[in-house]
């Protein structure tokens, strides 16, 4: 099945156990709150990028459409973390 | 004299190979994909300026963010990734020839879609019970705002997937004829991948 969908089920799974992962544990008190929070922030990327590439199909696109689309998860992950580290904790 | 004529077998013919299929392709039209970056452009911009709203009143939001339901949160990115990967799967279906699975795939992938409808407005239902609006303070207000404009999305997405379930259903979509049902696939894709960062955006930044 897997290589009959081109690995869209394993994709999926991947997607699934990493929202379960940032949801219900790396958001918990039991992992520091910057660590926690850089790693969710992380992980929310890695997902969008999985499903530009596999659910959208960018890994097979033009170069230039996939550049595109690779630089904007770049850019919006890199200025919501860095605003991110420069606000204050306020736990 | 006799002048030296080719026989045919000797005429070098150039011979044109049949035009391969190209190797990258975008699926859809580009106009969807440029609709797409548009609206996710959009979206970068709302996300940061959620954070300089975090950054300028840190105590509020984050004793605002607690008072959301994470469960709410996640569950919902769970539901719009299934509901991706079913049209995902829908679209390589039809390009294998076997688009009789297609309505299945588009049906569910609807049932997820308004699912989270059900969801997001029982968590509205909640919030305004407990007499909170996008007018108690800057946090609600980006709640509100963020969550409402990508509910819009998910509501015309639902309504995409309607029109595509009914022309699966009539077998317009076969494997030479797919591109109406690319455009759509990469539409919900987007409603999906933008809820993916606004989801740890507002319930989790600690």
């Amino acid at each position: 099945m897997t290589t009959r969908f081109g690995g869209l089920h394993t994709i999926w799974l991947i997607l699934m156990v990493a929202t379960c992962a940032t949801t219900w544990w790396l958001s918990k008190d039991s992992v520091s709150a910057q660590v926690g929070t850089v790693a969710i922030v992380l992980i929310a990327a890695f997902k969008i990028r999985f499903v530009l590439l596999h659910f959208m199909e960018l890994r097979h696109a033009p170069t230039p459409w996939r550049l595109i689309f690779e630089a904007w998860v770049l850019i919006a992950t890199a200025a919501i973390l860095g605003f991110y580290l420069q606000t204050p904790t306020a736990g | 004299m006799r002048r030296w004529r080719p026989h045919a077998e000797q005429v070098v013919t150039v011979v044109t190979k049949p035009q391969a299929a190209p190797l990258r392709r975008l699926p859809g039209v580009e106009g969807i994909w440029v609709f797409v970056a548009a609206d996710m452009a959009m979206f970068a911009i709302l996300f940061v300026s959620f954070m300089q709203g975090r950054l300028a009143e840190p105590a509020l939001f984050e004793a605002s963010r607690q008072t959301l339901d994470v469960n709410f949160g996640g569950i919902n990115t769970l539901i719009l990734l299934t509901s991706s990967w079913l049209v995902a799967l829908g679209v390589v279906a039809v390009r294998q020839g076997r688009a009789e699975r297609l309505p299945a795939l588009l049906a569910a992938a609807l049932a997820c879609g308004l699912a989270f409808m059900v969801s997001k407005a029982i968590e509205y239902g909640g919030k305004l019970a407990a007499g909170i609006t996008m007018l108690t303070n800057d946090f609600y207000m980006f709640y509100f705002t963020l969550t409402g404009i990508h509910l819009f999305h998910v509501t015309a997405g639902n309504v995409v997937l309607v029109v595509l379930w009914v022309k699966a259903r009539n077998g317009a979509f076969t494997q030479d004829n797919c591109v109406t049902l690319e455009c759509g696939a990469t539409y919900w894709h987007m409603v999906d991948l933008l809820w993916i960062m606004l989801f740890p955006l507002l319930y989790l930044l600690r």
